[in-house]
């Protein structure tokens, strides 16, 4: 072996060290637990594709975050917690972890202890465990936008305003049809107590896993008259109960479903049944939005969108992946601000979630208004007192058919904080003071 | 019970057989594979999921109903054949837990399958049956389900007498009752076996079409194994009679369980019910109310 050669060698050994270090100074890392076979595959391909093709966007547009990268990998789930728990003990020893957003309940509660005792952030938009929107015991989980208590107060709202005003729910009956899971039954309580504040007569029934077959549960609901159903559902079970509900003769358009019975893959395979039903939302669908646009220029335009079926650009999946992708991207442009434009540790990125505030003019500027309203995370409330919507199924396309709607976020607070300091207590887990929030660990 | 209840206790028996029916047709593509071979055939749901997959996919891609319905019956065929030829053949004379395992693993390879070939989304399935309820006495019943017992009504007939006045049928039958004496009088066991997987990639094609119009096109199809189970177990797991029989008395008796036990148990008894039925069943009697007896000289 030559001088030469051995020369060559160092330099590119030292080259490839120096470009390594200088590759981690620069890049923050999203590790993905998707699914994209499986049962919930279509759930899973839409939202992991929304928030790739964002991530995407910052990085050809703005050449990433403050000249910070952003990079990404996935390790399929199926959306097993196994499974999930398995890529997270294989993607946790990557550097730079902004945070983790698996996208599943189940994924979510097994990481619980692991996140906190690795000073990472968990996302958990839309669904997880209620009380985790308490950031004085959970310091690192954020169920961003919506917990199931806003929701379901959301969806109460919503009834109240079709019918003129929350007084008006007196005497009116409602169904509650829900997924025979933790999931579906997180809400009993809730619905129990709006129910006794406003005076509505309420019924719960389950519906066992998966739900594809409902017949007894119409027909029951059929002969209870009420005068709206909610549906809390989770994949098959919503089809089913949209076909069912046509078989026992009750109107689609009187059928409001939750945050996970929302989306195409909801509708789509009930046909006609579907027309009229009403879903909650926190994100519109459609392609109008100025950053669901830029997505198609930029991304889908450079060949790098993440969705192999472009018809699928704009739909409830995708849009809540795109609004993820801008929650995480600003949480880390926020602490990059305190920090310095640099690979964030996992506390830093924890602290931009809890300092998260996008006011209607910024989520404007961000090219999203009217895909969602707004979000105020704090360190003590990890939601973010997200606004909801509601869009109506046409046969076609969802269309928006509300204003932006507030949860009693006032009424559901004593009773979320009752859940966790209980939580805190059996767990002996000390609540943390703002002070304690602001203490950051930077390495 | 007033007049409204009766009627409404009807209108639960009446939804409950019809959808009995519904998990008939399941059931008998497992019996088929069981009378014939003495395999318990896991898979019959994930062939239930690539038949309505596969012909979906052909429709959505503007090819005519009647020409998908045949391009999808031939890929079940290739199905049935490949997997006599590539699965039942080498595991022969293996016991049939080993076979079992066989066709679970089975299971997973034709769903992944199915979704690598044709996609994860979910798909609406049109079949141009009008699903709205139809009135009769004051009870309400679905057109589409009432089809769907039609059309199972027609293949167990269609099946039966296949079995009994066609040779390829006596041919399964001598089969069915022993395959060595079948082997020494000639019958080609390969062929017949092919011939019966077939046969169940048909009944899958025809399950498939009605559960994917009634449930949508997606992954949890293959979950509708859940249901035939218990069927299998009250009806006995190789006679076809008994697939609709068990049918009947499962989908009745979960629905009226439902509905009148329910509510002083918390409800969502539905998924288990029929479980507890078959339990019961088997401790009285282990081959079902129509399965035949295995006797055994000691």
């Amino acid at each position: 072996m030559t001088f030469f050669s051995h020369l060559r060698k160092a330099a590119i050994a030292t080259a490839f060290v120096l470009g390594a270090t200088a590759v981690h100074a620069d890049e923050q890392y999203f590790p993905l637990q998707s699914y994209r076979v499986g049962p919930y595959a279509a759930g899973g391909t839409g939202f992991f594709g929304g928030f790739i093709d964002y991530l995407n966007l910052i990085n050809i547009r703005d050449g990433g975050v403050n000249g910070v990268k952003l990079t990404w990998s996935e390790g399929e789930t199926q959306y097993e917690v196994e499974k999930g728990v398995e890529v997270y003990e294989r993607l946790k020893s990557n550097p730079g972890i902004a945070a983790w957003n698996p996208l599943s309940v189940g994924i979510a509660y097994a990481m619980i202890d692991r996140i906190t005792d690795d000073r990472v952030p968990l996302i958990t938009i839309n669904h997880g465990r209620t009380d985790t929107t308490d950031g004085r015991v959970f310091p690192y989980v954020f169920p961003l936008l919506l917990n199931p208590y806003s929701e379901t107060s959301g969806i109460v709202n919503y009834i109240a305003s079709k019918e003129g005003g929350l007084d008006k729910l007196k005497g009116k009956k409602i169904v509650v049809l829900y997924h025979g899971s933790p999931y579906g039954k997180e809400t009993i309580p809730i619905y129990e107590l709006l129910s006794q504040k406003y005076g509505f007569e309420l019924s719960q029934i389950e519906v066992p896993h998966p739900g594809n077959e409902q017949q007894a549960q119409w027909l029951t609901i059929r002969r209870e008259h009420p005068d709206y159903v909610v549906l809390r559902g989770w994949g098959v079970m919503n089809p089913v109960a949209l076909k069912t509900a046509q078989k026992t003769g009750f109107p689609a358009d009187h059928i409001i479903g939750n945050v996970w019975s929302n989306s195409e893959e909801d509708v789509i395979p009930a046909g006609d049944a579907a027309k009229g039903y009403t879903a909650i939302t926190t994100q519109a669908s459609g392609e109008q939005y100025p950053v669901v646009q830029e997505i198609v220029k930029t991304v889908y335009g450079a060949g790098k969108g993440n969705l192999e079926d472009k018809s699928r650009i704009g739909s409830v999946y995708h849009n809540l992946g795109i609004v993820n992708g801008i929650l995480n991207v600003e949480a880390v442009r926020i602490a990059q601000a305190k920090f310095g434009n640099r690979t964030l540790t996992g506390d830093e990125v924890r602290w931009g979630f809890e300092h998260l505030k996008l006011d209607p003019a910024r989520v404007e500027a961000l090219g999203a208004k009217d895909l969602f309203h707004s979000i105020n995370v704090s360190w003590d409330n990890h939601e973010g007192d997200g606004y909801v919507t509601f869009q109506q199924w046409d046969g076609k396309k969802w269309n928006v058919v509300s204003d932006w709607i507030a949860p009693d976020w006032k009424l559901l607070r004593p009773i979320i904080e009752k859940s966790s300091e209980a939580y805190a207590k059996e767990n002996g887990i000390k609540i943390r003071t703002a002070e304690d929030a602001d203490a950051v660990v930077s390495n | 019970m007033s007049y409204y209840d009766f009627l409404f206790a009807i209108e639960v028996l009446v939804g409950g057989l019809l959808s009995g029916v519904m998990y008939s047709l399941v059931a008998i593509g497992f019996v088929l594979i069981y009378k014939t071979s003495g395999v318990l055939n896991f898979a019959q749901g994930s062939m239930v999921l690539f038949a309505a997959l596969t012909f979906v996919s052909l429709v959505e891609r503007g090819i005519p109903f009647a020409l998908s319905l045949l391009i999808t019956f031939a890929v079940m065929v290739a199905l049935g054949f490949t997997i006599e030829r590539t699965v039942l053949r080498p595991l022969v004379n293996r016991s049939p837990m080993t076979l079992f395992m066989a066709t679970l693993g089975l299971s997973y390879i034709i769903e992944g399958a199915a979704q690598l070939a044709w996609g994860t989304q979910v798909h609406g399935l049109d079949l141009g049956i009008d699903d709205t309820p139809f009135e009769v006495g004051g009870i309400l019943i679905s057109s589409f389900d009432l089809l769907a017992a039609g059309i199972a009504a027609a293949m167990v007939a269609g099946l039966s007498a296949f079995f009994y006045w066609t040779r390829i049928g006596l041919a399964f039958r001598a089969v069915a009752d022993d395959q060595f004496a079948a082997l020494a009088v000639g019958l080609r066991l390969t062929r017949i076996w092919g011939t019966v997987w077939t046969a169940a990639g048909f009944v899958a094609l025809v399950a498939g079409l009605l559960w994917g119009a009634r449930l949508g096109v997606q992954f949890s199809l293959s979950l509708i194994v859940l249901k035939a189970l218990p069927v299998l177990v009250l009806g006995g797991f190789d006679s076809i009679l008994g697939a609709i029989v068990g049918g009947l008395i499962v989908g009745a008796s979960e629905k009226l369980a439902e509905v009148y036990l329910g509510p002083f148990v918390g409800g969502g008894i539905e998924g288990w019910f029929a479980y507890a039925l078959a339990l019961v069943v088997l401790l009285v009697r282990p081959s079902g109310l129509f399965g035949q007896k295995t006797i055994e000289r000691v």
